[in-house]
């Protein structure tokens, strides 16, 4: 064993009893599954305590600079510790368009006064940042996005509006995508990015009540909402150009971000134990052969998506559709993660119909909240469908 | 302990080549222009396609070098039995790979003038099935005088097969008895009308056939338990790789095709089923080169038959809807024999059928994964 691997062995072995000893208690209420999921001040402060906790500790943000708030050291570390994050289970770092996709921007191409300004706050908690890319009348389509930003001597004048800001009434900074230029030739150059405050005046939230019954999003409006003329990052027209780098760290295409786990992750072997005390006719529910039959169709499923990671690496075994793999991983995994999902419910036989709230409810009603909230991957991000057109003309060649 | 288990995946050079080499030679021997020339003769191949094969030392891949073989292990078989069902070309060769493994497993000693022959370039083939279930019992025997009595079912490549090792049952206890094709009649050689007009198989009827020689004992049972296996790997390997020529002629049409003034490939009605073929695929492939990193010549332990089902089952799922909305996406002319479409589609029923189909395979996974 060489000493930086024995010294990574070391490392593990210290998170790993710094977590043991650290992990919160069960709360008593149930905790977000994703950052998009934070729907209560309860929530809220149990989360940002947690991660500011795991921040003094030093295991957030490894890679940022020391005097940024971060460690200064390689990158391998945090993974190390998101790995046992992962192994023990404990509660995500929820600051997610903060720690994963604005602040390894703003490393990347920020001046030293942004990063001075904005970085610690980051990874303390102290400062919840969302996003403002989608508007209503848009969805996904960010090249039309309308939201205006006038230049108004030192200040830019923000109209209009955002839509599924995670969120955005607990924020204190917003990306934000808004047209400076309406006159531009292409609509792509009229475009541009700010680090903006939400709590000007002028700027109003409105909570999006969800499928599920609890909040996680915001619409945001701007009413002549007043911001400093610094926020502008870059130059006036360059909005499209980051908003797509931004899109990078969000695909996890690019590295740079802090760490610590947005999600947490629901597999196939939480199902498979939910399920073994469950009945069905008398009997184990693990013993119907129909149930048998679907259960084994998802491992497979769960199982040839890791195993199509493991082959994507070897050129060899993906030379007629190089790019099938990559383009379809999101929609395979959220596909099948819905599917699970319906599957818990259904195999809970008649206490499959409770739901959270209900105090019979299997684990507090976890998979009734967890197969709801799944559309917010097959719908966020580029729905299925679209994902599926993307496949069908990028790797098949099908014609538009 | 996940139900995921081991995900292991390995590709070294050695077999990235053979991929690249098999893939070639199969696209340029075989293909769908040449699997039509053979739809209606005895044999489903040229015999000149199978000498190269058997020049090329294809026949010992699975064979250790000692009995002639290439030493690669049967894991190499994958990818050439991937390229052949790519290419929907026949011959005997998967066939005959998979009775070296089971005699090379029961007794390579007893068995080792006729591997040696097959590492040479003879066809063989297992007669196994007595009626349509998989795990039948042999009713097949030899008899006091030493002499084979009985009759098999549908057995695979029976009529280009040098060597046939039947599975019979001898003192009540599974055995294997050897049989030299040549000494068998006409008469006991019956071939059948197949859905899948790229192969051959025929019932075979022994009376009085004397065996060059008989196997017996306990290795029997995990060498036939092994065949089965590494049967299910094979064909799996050779489903996703006529999925995937499946697929391509598919899209090929779909982006020539003009209906109501538009290429018909640019609907989602037909977009997104053709992802879903390409998705099944994918696993598939997945599945059976995960498969083939695992098996050795040892024993197949848990991991190896978990691999090994899951690549059957998957394989199966993905040529038998690749096969059917091949025809569909092909409108009228899918329905006629001069399109491609019938190959696969029928291709795949009789893919299902060999070694256990999806359901069988899903049914052994239950116990072994959900069952401590």
């Amino acid at each position: 064993m060489n000493a930086a691997v024995k010294d990574l062995e070391e490392f593990r072995r210290e998170v790993a009893s710094w977590l043991e000893a650290n992990k919160p208690d069960d709360p008593g209420f149930l905790l977000p599954q994703t950052f998009m999921e934070v729907g209560s001040e309860q929530q809220l402060d149990f989360l940002r305590e947690w991660q500011h906790k795991v921040w003094s500790a030093g295991y957030l943000g490894m890679a940022w600079a020391k005097e940024h708030g971060g460690q200064g050291v390689d990158a391998i570390y945090q993974s190390v510790v998101d790995q046992e994050m992962r192994r023990q289970a404990v509660p995500i770092c929820f600051n997610v368009i903060g720690l994963g996709w604005a602040g390894p921007l703003i490393n990347d191409i920020g001046t030293e006064e942004e990063k001075q300004r904005y970085l610690k706050g980051i990874l303390s908690a102290e400062d919840i940042w969302c996003q403002g890319f989608s508007e209503p009348d848009h969805g996904s389509d960010l090249g039309n996005a309308r939201t205006r930003a006038e230049r108004d001597g030192d200040e830019y004048v923000i109209n209009g509006s955002k839509i599924w800001t995670t969120m955005g009434n607990y924020a204190k900074y917003m990306i934000l995508l808004a047209r400076s230029n309406p006159e531009a030739e292409r609509k792509y150059d009229g475009l541009s990015f700010f680090l903006a405050p939400m709590t000007v005046a002028g700027v109003e939230t409105r909570p999006i009540r969800k499928l599920t019954g609890e909040y996680g999003f915001t619409e945001t409006f701007f009413t002549d909402a007043r911001i400093p003329a610094d926020c502008l990052m870059g130059s006036e027209g360059e909005g499209w150009k980051i908003a797509m780098k931004t899109l990078q760290y969000e695909r996890g295409a690019e590295a740079g971000a802090a760490g610590g786990l947005a999600f947490v992750r629901i597999v196939i072997d939480d199902l498979v134990n939910q399920l073994r005390d469950v009945k069905r006719d008398g009997r184990p529910v693990l013993d119907d052969p129909l149930m048998r039959d679907q259960l084994v169709s998802l491992i497979m499923e769960e199982k040839a998506i890791t195993l199509g990671d493991r082959r994507s690496g070897i050129p060899a075994l993906t030379s007629d559709y190089p790019m099938s793999l990559p383009l379809s991983n999101k929609l395979r995994w959220t596909e099948y993660a819905r599917r699970m999902r319906q599957f818990a419910i259904n195999a809970q036989g008649a206490d499959g119909a409770l739901f959270v709230g209900d105090d019979r409810a299997r684990e507090g009603g976890f998979w009734q909240r967890a197969y709801l909230n799944s559309f917010s991957a097959t719908i966020g991000g580029g729905t299925s469908q679209v994902q599926a057109n993307i496949i069908a003309e990028h790797v098949l060649g099908l014609p538009k | 302990m996940s139900v995921i288990g081991n995900t292991a995946m390995r590709f070294d050079e050695e077999q990235s080549m053979l991929l690249d080499y098999a893939r070639s030679f199969c696209a340029d021997r075989g293909g769908l222009h040449a699997a039509r020339e053979h739809l209606e003769s005895p044999l489903e191949y040229s015999p000149d396609v199978w000498q190269e094969m058997v020049a090329m030392g294809w026949t010992g891949i699975g064979l250790p070098e000692e009995l002639g073989g290439a030493g690669l292990g049967i894991g190499a078989a994958v990818p050439v039995a991937e390229s052949m069902g790519k290419a929907l070309l026949g011959t005997p060769l998967i066939s005959t790979l998979l009775t070296a493994q089971l005699l090379l497993r029961a007794d390579a000693e007893s068995a080792a003038e006729v591997l040696r022959g097959i590492a040479a370039g003879d066809a063989a083939c297992v007669a196994e099935l007595e009626s349509e279930d998989w795990n039948g019992v042999s009713a097949c025997a030899v008899d006091g005088a030493g002499l084979l009595q009985g009759r098999k079912q549908m057995v695979m490549d029976a009529q280009s097969a040098r060597w046939i090792a039947v599975l019979v049952s001898s003192d009540g206890a599974p055995a294997i008895a050897v049989v030299d094709a040549t000494a068998l009649g006409e008469e006991a050689i019956l071939p059948r009308v197949l859905i899948d007009n790229t192969h051959r198989a025929a019932d075979l009827v022994f009376a009085d056939v004397k065996p060059v020689f008989l196997l017996s004992g306990p290795a029997v049972l995990s060498a036939l338990r092994d065949y089965r296996l590494l049967g299910a790997l094979l064909v799996a390997a050779e489903s996703t790789g006529a999925a995937a020529a499946c697929l391509d002629v598919t899209v090929d049409y779909l982006k020539t095709r003009k209906q109501f003034g538009k290429l018909i490939g640019s609907y989602q009605a037909l977009k997104h089923p053709s992802v879903e073929i390409l998705t099944m695929m994918d696993s598939a492939r997945s599945f059976v080169y995960h498969a083939g990193s695992l098996v050795t010549e040892a024993g197949l332990g848990k991991d190896q038959e978990v691999a090994c089902r899951m690549a059957k089952a998957q394989a199966t799922e993905a040529l038998k809807f690749a096969g059917d909305r091949a025809v569909q996406f092909h409108g009228g002319m899918g329905f006629t024999w001069d399109c491609d479409a019938q190959l696969f589609i029928r291709r795949a029923q009789w893919s299902q059928q060999q070694f256990g189909d999806a359901q069988h395979h899903r049914q052994r996974l239950a116990a072994l994964l959900l069952d401590n």
